[in-house]
């Protein structure tokens, strides 16, 4: 079992729903995350005539756990999805993951995580 | 079950409204309404007698000077019906402007709320709201005897002249009235004319006592706010009132020295607004500015407005109102230069608005500012309010254009180069345009109105139509009103520092005033970054 979390764009985050929904991971949680990085902002805030930083770039943090075999699939799949090429499309990391329980009906490991299993 | 009650109840109303019930009233209906009021809604019992002199066939002298006599009687009772009509017709004018201007208080808090941060709503909004009864306070108790005791008769609220004692003194074989003094705590002047005027005056001093509490916005002390909410309304702002329109000084300069028809102000640029902007920009100045508003090498940091949305309706809100502020101050709705006034007040805003937004789009900045939009919409109802009725429609809106230019050159003039915080624009809407509607009307009023004004023959004419008079009377009253309000509030200022104090701590200030100040949060249940709202001064 792996964790997958990236940085993407506000912007991209419903092609990389979607893109992951097509490979079968149809599961995830994502929150809101502020930042500070080397991002040219393309438009300056004004106001009343003076230019201001609005001082954090707004991205979203999603978090994914899923299935050894299905990693590498989903981390091309969200590399395609928020690439734009530009300073500031984000980061993709991975992490191992002890245990898993999915607390509906108590599934333990793999069988709880996201993504479709090695029998499909 | 529901379906055919509903039926059952629909075709019941379908039955009633075509029922013939005509047949059971005394008159017919009028749809069209040509034919309601007539002579029997003015006077019953006289319309039966020119009905029976009609009739009358008896030709003898006495049936003729019996008649004549009757015609006499009935005719003085159609002109007193008459004038009771047409003082009626004032009388909700003036009303109707009145609670216009009434409110203009919902804009004022709505664009200063709007222009400030989320975390000081409370207080901002509560400012605006107290202002109103603290201040209609103060004009009860004081004001409104002091600005309008030497009045006069109310020439257009049916003449009651109870308002009859203005102090004054004798120099240079001139007379100059000083205040008047008729009306503490409204005792003696139990008029529907005077109370009417009362309601239309009190939201005009609510006005100016409002505009201190956008540039001081944000860190001013509610306690020190509110006592000098009765201190404008009751002592203040009607000393100066009084010397324009109670027949002060400043309105006698015409009388006394031959300059046009003395200080003039329709509606109140100077009256009103210079007076406002004087004692915020005299305000912001003595609180200082806003944490983090300047960097240590002078810059300016910018501070959003948390809410724009909230801004543009309240300006639209305010510029509603001042259709009351300016044509109802004709006081007459029975004086239809009202249109003219109407008019002039709705091209000039506009003129202000688009030179404003175009100004900072391509001349001080890259974009259509949204509060500076705001600002020039009211920099041009300000400089119009009091040269509205004396001016032609070009006229208006010229004004109204090099009001929108100026409040931008003066917003950055205040800010960048004599380093005052003043959060919504404030000094450059009211003070600075102020000034500028009373300069205007003496260059461009056009002679077509203002017979009598201040007990001066003739109509108003500005400098560009052959009176410099009038403009040298403007002149000396805009600085008369500097001087005034800036005397008067700087003592008022220094007082209430000893008194209360007069800004919050900073820790109150980074915090936000609404808890500390007023006890709540304005959001309550919302997360707000206040950090991230504070600008880090570098």
């Amino acid at each position: 079992m792996k964790k997958i979390e990236a940085i993407i764009r506000t912007s991209k985050f419903e092609d990389v729903k979607s893109e992951l929904k097509k490979i079968g991971i149809d599961f995830f949680s994502y929150w809101e995350a502020s930042g500070i990085g080397n991002e040219h902002t393309q438009e300056y805030h004004t106001y009343r005539g003076t230019i201001y930083d609005t001082q954090y770039i707004p991205r979203l943090f999603i978090s994914i756990v899923l299935k050894d075999i299905n990693v590498k699939k989903a981390i091309d799949c969200i590399e395609k999805a928020a690439h734009t090429g530009e300073v500031g499309d984000g980061m993709i990391f991975t992490y191992n993951i002890e245990e898993s329980v999915r607390i509906s009906n108590g599934a333990r490991g793999e069988a709880s995580t996201a993504g479709p299993g090695d029998n499909i | 079950m529901t379906r055919k009650l509903l039926t059952i109840f629909f075709s019941l109303i379908l039955t009633i409204c075509f029922m013939d019930l005509a047949a059971q009233i005394s008159r017919t209906p009028d749809p069209n309404g040509g034919n309601t009021g007539s002579l029997a809604d003015i006077d019953t019992t006289t319309a039966k007698v020119l009905d029976s002199l009609t009739r009358s066939k008896d030709t003898t002298v006495a049936a003729v000077n019996a008649s004549v006599n009757k015609l006499a009687t009935a005719v003085s009772t159609f002109a007193n019906a008459d004038g009771h009509n047409k003082i009626s017709i004032n009388f909700v004018w003036l009303l109707i402007g009145g609670f216009l201007v009434f409110f203009m208080q919902a804009g004022f808090a709505l664009v200063e709320t709007g222009l400030t941060r989320a975390k000081n709503v409370a207080h901002t909004m509560a400012m605006n709201l107290f202002v109103y009864p603290a201040g209609a306070l103060g004009f009860f108790i004081s004001g409104f005897a002091i600005m309008f005791g030497g009045l006069g008769a109310l020439g257009t609220l049916g003449g009651f002249d109870g308002l009859n004692h203005e102090v004054s003194v004798r120099l240079f074989g001139h007379s100059f009235g000083l205040l008047g003094a008729k009306g503490f705590f409204m005792n003696g002047i139990y008029d529907v004319g005077v109370l009417g005027f009362f309601v239309f005056q009190v939201v005009f001093m609510d006005a100016t006592a409002t505009i201190p509490t956008g540039a001081m916005a944000e860190r001013w002390k509610f306690a020190s706010f509110a006592i000098s909410g009765v201190l404008i309304g009751g002592f203040i702002y009607p000393i100066y009132g009084n010397w324009v329109w109670g027949g002060g000084w400043l309105s006698q300069l015409g009388v006394n020295f031959g300059l046009g028809h003395g200080h003039l102000d329709f509606a109140g640029s100077s009256v009103v607004h210079l007076s406002g902007g004087v004692l915020a920009f005299l305000g912001a100045k003595m609180l200082g500015p806003r944490i983090g508003k300047y960097n240590r090498n002078g810059t300016v940091n910018a501070i959003p407005g948390h809410n724009i949305p909230m801004a543009v309706l309240g300006s639209l809100v305010l510029a509603f109102g001042w259709f009351g502020f300016n044509s109802g101050s004709t006081l007459a709705g029975t004086d239809l230069r009202l249109a003219v006034v109407a008019f002039n007040t709705l091209i000039a805003s506009c003129g202000g608005a688009v030179a404003a937004t175009l100004w900072i789009w391509f001349v001080r900045g890259n974009k259509p500012d949204v509060s500076m939009m705001v600002n020039g919409l009211l920099a041009g109802l300000v400089a119009i309010t009091a040269p509205c009725a004396f001016v032609s429609p070009a006229g208006g809106l010229i004004i109204g254009l090099l009001a929108g230019v100026l409040v931008v050159e003066v917003t950055f003039f205040v800010e960048r180069k004599l380093k005052i915080d003043d959060p919504v624009g404030a000094v450059a809407v009211h003070g600075a345009n102020g000034l500028w509607g009373v300069l205007a009307l003496g260059l461009f009023a056009d002679g077509t109105y203002g017979d009598g004004l201040n007990g001066v023959k003739g109509n108003v004419r500005g400098l560009f139509y052959g009176d410099g008079g009038q403009f040298v009377a403007e002149a000396i009253g805009g600085l008369v009103n500097i001087i005034w309000f800036a005397l008067a509030g700087w003592i008022m200022f220094k007082l209430l520092d000893k008194l209360v104090g007069n800004r919050v701590p900073a820790e109150v200030e980074l915090y936000g005033l609404d808890l500390h100040e007023t006890g709540l949060d304005g959001y309550s249940g919302i997360r707000m970054d206040k950090n991230a709202e504070t600008p880090l001064s570098r």
